[in-house]
């Protein structure tokens, strides 16, 4: 690899700019590929631009016979996202746990003395009424989505505006008679019964979690579960 | 058992690329290893990346930890040669059963000198 691959690949990581690196394994040509554009030594092959971005948007790095040679795409797409209404006592342990396994955290809370500084240090914090500010951050297939106010006014126009969007996942806290009162508003609200089935809850998985700590863990855990699921399933069609 | 090859946890890897540029920054001479394909029950998925220094200093891995020695091993061959090299480890391989896929894997690594 040229240092100045290297340097490009690390840029763009920290611009959260996706791009795919297409390796001629046998040979060593390498070649940056991004949305738009292509550079490198492959940059007028057609055939791999369009495999690299097709791997881009499928976040799979795989080896590919391209035209007899060997390419291996590498996929580098930004960070995948966990979105967080509620900056409550569970959020201040899964925000950290998520971001140390990789995911850009923001925790959505309009209550200034909830969403401190001090409560989340080192987390994103947004402000905004939770509909607003999860359309602001426009939620999109690598998104995980978190509600945990157990408030109905603020859990819910989040989870509407994530219902509409491609989210991964949907995670709502609250006991089962809390989601059957929610399942009842949503569908007031027009959505349908598949779109209500979307919604993780009550949230987590089911490992006897008590603690903020654990219960986050078991959230965690979940959202793991569900990416990896997904991708499986999608191999395999 | 299904490939996982999905890339979701590359921006773990952010401080390997850091790592390895910073080395060559220092002057040092630097390989990447990346891992290009697996099968069965490999610990690290596709695109886990460790770099290599020619001091032999590492950073991240390609697996658990089995075959990382002989990994450093071919690295600093390619460093010296310039040449990328494709190397796999696997049951059925007998140096990669003296080295040992504990896990019962096998996986295919990319080994390129940054230049």
């Amino acid at each position: 690899m040229k240092q100045h691959t290297l340097s490009q690949l690390i840029k763009d990581q920290n611009e959260k700019k996706a791009v795919a690196l297409a390796t001629d394994i046998d040979i060593g040509l390498q070649t940056l590929v991004y949305d738009n554009t292509a550079i490198g030594p492959d940059e007028n092959n057609e055939e791999i631009q369009q495999i690299a971005r097709q791997a881009m948007r499928d976040d799979r790095c795989k080896i590919y016979e391209i035209g007899g040679r060997r390419i291996f795409i590498e996929v580098f797409n930004p960070s995948l996202r966990m979105l967080i209404v509620g900056a409550v006592h569970i959020a201040q342990p899964l925000s950290r746990m998520a971001s140390v396994a990789g995911y850009d955290v923001t925790v959505i809370d309009p209550r200034a003395s909830f969403a401190t500084d001090e409560r989340f240090p080192g987390i994103t914090l947004n402000g905004e009424w939770p509909d607003d500010g999860m359309r602001d951050l426009d939620p999109d297939r690598r998104t995980a989505i978190v509600t945990l106010t157990h408030d109905p006014k603020l859990d819910d126009p989040g989870i509407e505006v994530a219902l509409k969007s491609d989210a991964f996942y949907i995670g709502a806290l609250g006991s089962r008679k809390t989601h059957a009162a929610r399942v009842e508003r949503l569908t007031a609200a027009g959505f349908s019964e598949t779109e209500i089935a979307r919604i993780h809850a009550p949230v987590g998985l089911s490992i006897g979690s008590v603690s903020p700590a654990e219960i986050a863990v078991s959230i965690l855990a979940q959202v793991t579960d569900v990416l990896h699921r997904k991708a499986d399933t999608e191999a395999i069609v | 058992m299904v490939d996982r090859n999905v890339a979701s946890g590359l921006s773990q890897d952010d401080d390997v690329m850091n790592q390895a540029a910073a080395w060559c920054k220092a002057g040092k001479n630097v390989a990447l290893a990346t891992v290009i394909s697996t099968w069965g029950s490999s610990p690290r998925p596709v695109g886990s990346h460790l770099a290599v220094d020619q001091d032999g200093k590492i950073v991240g891995s390609v697996s658990g930890g089995c075959i990382e020695g002989a990994v450093v091993t071919e690295a600093m061959e390619v460093m010296k040669t310039g040449n990328p090299k494709v190397l796999e480890y696997g049951v059925t391989n007998e140096l990669a059963w003296e080295v040992g896929l504990a896990c019962g894997g096998s996986i295919h690594v990319y080994v390129e000198k940054i230049e």
